[in-house]
């Protein structure tokens, strides 16, 4: 059965979804993902919807419940790259994407995420740009 | 107004699989007309929803899906006809929030604020009928 990669890159994971998704994939997503950033303790996590031209209120729960899971194991997460048709569309569905942040691409979106880990880590020199 | 049917394709959704061709067939037909990628969006997000209610609570059903016009407009229309338990109270299942599946409740009445006209027909113990229109400008 096919599966979505996710990509480890320092303290965040990356995926990228390339095709629209059917249920089962987008179940299986959620659940590897999960279990990724439990077995990895990733900081945050990253999806790149760039290529997605439909989300409904199902892939919008999954992207919800990707969320509130990683929030309990300390992760944020930050989708990147929402074409503007879906963003209008899911404001006129009614879709609340509760604890999910947005950003227009994968480095603004990298950006977002080591500035919100800064913030919870209190150590502010922490930095990227320090290393 | 009357109202022309020009080109016409029917359906059948009997499990998730057939979601993702099923969209793909109304982008056509969108596409086709003219309909822009806003509306394109809108319609077949609402279309999802309707999808996926047919194959949650009715097992599936058929999707027929035309072009019509109305005077200079044209538009697409699809109709959602499942032979499933039906709705005892149309009314409350269209507000926002209600759900027998423990679920957001956002299909129908999200599906109805994205489309331009939007019907609904159920008869418990027959079945379900969703009928929506997208105007290409509307
Ligand atoms: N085709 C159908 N046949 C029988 N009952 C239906 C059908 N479509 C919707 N319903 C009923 O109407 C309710 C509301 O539907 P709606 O799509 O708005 O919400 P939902 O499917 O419960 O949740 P969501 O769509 O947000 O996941 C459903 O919970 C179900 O009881
Ligand atoms: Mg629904």
């Amino acid at each position: 059965m096919e599966k979505i990669p996710i990509l480890r890159m320092g303290p965040f994971l990356l995926v990228t979804i390339q095709v629209d998704l059917y249920d089962r994939l987008a179940e299986n997503l959620e659940s590897d993902l999960v279990q990724m950033v439990s077995k990895t303790g990733a900081q945050g996590v990253l999806i790149d919807i760039s290529a997605v031209s439909i989300i409904d209120s199902f892939m919008g729960r999954i992207i919800g419940n990707i969320a509130s899971m990683s929030k309990i194991m300390d992760a944020e997460t930050v989708v990147v790259g929402m074409q503007p048709a879906v963003a209008i569309t899911l404001i006129e569905l009614g879709l609340p994407l509760k604890g999910v942040h947005c950003a227009l691409n994968v480095e603004r979106g990298m950006e977002l995420l080591r500035s919100r880990i800064a913030l919870t880590d209190g150590t502010p020199d922490d930095d990227a740009d320090t290393e | 107004m009357t109202m022309l049917t020009l080109n016409k394709d029917t359906m059948a959704v009997v499990k998730e699989q057939d979601v993702v061709p099923l969209r793909n067939r109304v982008k056509e037909y969108a596409t086709k007309i003219g309909m822009g990628l806003v509306n394109q969006t809108k319609l077949i997000t609402a279309a999802s929803e309707l999808v996926r209610n047919m194959l949650k609570y009715a097992k599936g059903g058929k999707v027929f899906i035309e072009v019509v016009s109305k005077g200079r407009e044209n538009g697409i229309r699809l109709v959602f006809e499942d032979k499933g338990p039906g709705i005892s109270d149309v009314a409350l299942a269209m507000k926002d929030g209600y759900s027998t599946g423990k679920s957001l409740g956002l299909g129908l009445p999200g599906a109805r604020r994205l489309v331009s006209e939007f019907d609904i027909q159920s008869t418990p113990g027959k079945g379900t009928t969703v009928t929506v229109i997208k105007w290409k400008n509307g």
